[in-house]
């Protein structure tokens, strides 16, 4: 064969001569942005409708509560009640990445948050031995629940659909009829009623961005060294400074005086944000730099193909559901704490509901494969601010219902159609 | 076309007798083939002759009943997909086995993924894979980034086999990857086929087109009914005598003994 041939018959139909051209490109964040507007008309819309949907509901909010809405006290309530959802949503999306789903989710943090609470009001434990059996609790039900589903082969829908039944009774019978436990604990109850001293504070958030900036341009260096496939500068820097401005802005508002009153001095970061900072950036490494995050995005793209490469499709399974549930009872301690109480009602309700809309409006598919960590955070704040907005603005529970479980039909069906202009997409 | 190959060094794989029934029904009767290192061999048969049978126990998801199988010229036991990758056989299906969601890179290396500690080496994986894509001359990929959900069919097929080949396998088997490709697809697919065997591979080429076939292959084997008719260099047939070694399993010289076609057609 002379090479002749080859360089003549290997060109593509419409493409490029040269191999891999896109990754050797010039350092243009114009074509980076191009890149990104096809990816959207690909049906990839990553983050878009949710920070969309943050700005559109801030701007109607505070169109329609001037005086309440934008406050410190109200977005640092809106942030409180976004903790427990997105803790929840975190553990959620590994599930939804394997296209399973985890319905008793919400009731698992009920379960272990009264585990928690039963241990502290009658054994008197101190609070690292309440929090660590309720994570433990929570690690054995998503043992149990992925042992199901992986090993068993039974429908995640199923299993989680009769632990979320069973799950309720168990809670009834540790909390007892009509029964609540009251949480004065005051570690646990400081996760959300104490506040990180304000110049803490600022350390925190320079913390956090600095060692995002140092992880991102240190990625961007090796890439640009070894020749490999890497972002424009340019963008990797507008990155880092989206994250710093989000960072300083929240940081800013959690550390103005909120107290109503002038007599007292209310300010700093509730203990629960920086749980959900660390989790979020445990996680996200978790899914996105280490073989079993890997492993996850495989299954849920192609389960098939993972089995063929070697990968324990039935352990993977497990160990997420194990995770979420985990993440569950991180959720219902927060939860907890913000109640200061546990009902037999704790996780029930429209907990579920939110974190599954928060997770899918953040841009996880239902279809498995397709999702990021992050997702949960925004998704969780659009959500906190529907029940926020919604809440100021007085409405009628019932139509609370009835808005968010319409949000979360919108973000499916965007999520759905996505698919399917995906699909449809040239080849 | 082709690369001269001594025919009279050793097949890098080599069946005697092999036999393999599924309960009653006996798929694979007696079995000899030989791959040699540089060669295409191409494996041919009708629907049903056996030759998915044949490679799913060189592959071993159906380890064989009968018979031996030898690599390198030494007896070697086969009894999961574990084994022949270790000995450095990798399969190609005709359904690919690529994860759309995840990228070129990460395809490549499902499964065996490169670590430092416990994070990914994310680094050096995308080094090699651009090194194997390279030395196989795939020209067609914008980026080793890219989603595989983005790719054409074809280059799913050229990202499958040089998945293959990254492994330093020995011996690539590739089930039927013209088969859903459009011309200028088929062709890029079919020079890779010739650079894998170029580049010191031996490689087993499934297909039904004998344009292909007989455009790329060093030997050809055919199967008719769980018997091995022929495997010959491609220089001893033609293409009529393929199509009636495939369709009768005689042709001329060659072929099964007309009475044991008989007894199989019985």
């Amino acid at each position: 064969m002379t090479s002749n041939t080859v360089s003549a018959s290997t060109v593509e139909p419409g493409g490029a001569p040269s191999g891999f051209e896109a990754d050797k490109g010039p350092d243009s964040v114009g074509a980076a942005v191009r890149g990104y507007v096809d990816k959207i008309r690909g049906g990839d819309l990553g983050a878009l409708p949710a920070v969309l949907g943050i700005v559109v509901l801030t701007v109607l909010f505070y169109a329609l509560r001037p005086e309440t809405f934008l406050t410190p006290l109200n977005l640092t309530n809106l942030l409180v009640q976004a903790a427990p959802i997105t803790l929840l949503a975190m553990g959620l999306v590994f599930v939804l990445l394997l296209g399973d789903i985890d319905l008793s989710a919400g009731v698992v943090s009920g379960v272990c948050a009264a585990v928690s609470a039963q241990l502290l009001a009658e054994q008197g434990v101190s609070w690292w031995v309440a929090i660590l059996a309720a994570l433990i609790t929570g690690l054995v039900i998503g043992l149990v629940t992925g042992t199901l589903v992986g090993l068993i082969g039974i429908p995640s829908f199923v299993v989680t659909l009769a632990l979320f039944l069973g799950l309720q009774g168990v809670t009834l019978r540790i909390i007892g009829q009509g029964g609540t436990v009251p949480i004065r604990e005051p570690v646990i109850r400081g996760l959300t009623n104490e506040y990180v001293p304000v110049t803490g504070g600022w350390i925190l958030a320079a913390v956090v961005v600095l060692l995002y900036a140092a992880l991102q341009l240190n990625r961007w260096r090796v890439q640009r060294a070894r020749g490999l496939a890497s972002a424009p500068l340019g963008i990797v820097i507008a990155r880092i400074a989206v994250i710093a401005v989000v960072t300083v802005v929240i940081t800013a508002i959690l550390s103005a005086d909120r107290a109503l009153s002038a007599a007292v001095e209310l300010k700093g970061i509730p203990y629960a944000i920086p749980v959900v900072v660390v989790l979020l950036l445990v996680l996200t490494f978790v899914a996105g730099r280490t073989t079993f995050g890997r492993h996850v995005y495989a299954v849920g793209g192609n389960s098939e193909a993972a089995r063929r490469a070697g990968i324990n499709v039935t352990r993977i399974r497990i160990l997420v559901f194990g995770l979420s549930s985990t993440m569950a009872a991180v959720s219902g301690l927060v939860a907890a704490a913000r109640l200061s109480s546990v009902t037999p009602g704790s996780g029930g309700g429209n907990t579920l509901l939110y974190a599954v809309g928060a997770a899918v409006i953040g841009g996880t598919s239902l279809f498995g494969g397709r999702g990021r960590v992050r997702d949960a955070v925004l998704g969780g704040l659009v959500i906190a601010i529907i029940a926020n907005g919604l809440g100021l603005l007085q409405v009628s529970a019932y139509l609370n219902f009835i808005i968010t479980g319409g949000v979360l039909l919108l973000a499916a069906t965007v999520d759905a159609l996505a698919r399917r202009r995906a699909a449809a997409a040239p080849r | 076309m082709s690369v001269p190959q001594p025919q009279d060094g050793t097949p890098i794989l080599e069946l005697r007798g092999v036999d393999k029934h599924f309960g009653a029904i006996q798929v694979l009767h007696g079995v000899d083939l030989k791959v040699y290192p540089g060669q295409v061999t191409a494996l041919v048969g009708d629907n049903g002759a056996g030759k998915s049978t044949l490679i799913k126990s060189i592959a071993g998801i159906h380890p064989i009943d009968g018979g031996q199988l030898l690599f390198e010229g030494k007896p070697v036991t086969v009894t999961g997909p574990r084994d022949s990758a270790a000995l450095g056989i990798e399969v190609v299906y005709q359904d690919l086995a690529l994860a759309d969601n995840l990228d070129v890179v990460q395809n490549m290396f499902l499964g065996r993924e490169r670590t430092k500690g416990i994070l990914l080496d994310e680094a050096s994986m995308e080094q090699a894979a651009r090194d194997t894509l390279a030395k196989l001359s795939v020209r067609t990929l914008k980026s080793v980034r890219q989603l595989v959900s983005s790719l054409s069919g074809g280059q799913r097929q050229t990202v499958a086999i040089a998945k293959a080949v990254l492994w330093e396998s020995k011996v690539v088997i590739l089930d039927e990857p013209t088969a859903a490709l459009g011309v200028a697809q088929t062709r890029q697919v079919l020079d890779l086929v010739r650079r894998l065997a170029d580049t010191g591979h031996a490689v087993v080429f499934i297909s039904h087109n004998m344009v292909d076939v007989f455009e790329v292959s060093d030997r050809i084997a055919a199967l008719y009914l769980g018997r091995m008719a022929a495997d010959v260099p491609i220089s001893e047939v033609d293409r009529t005598r393929v199509v009636e070694l495939i369709t009768t399993g005689r042709s001329g010289d060659l072929g099964i003994e007309p009475a044991a076609v008989a007894e199989v057609g019985a």
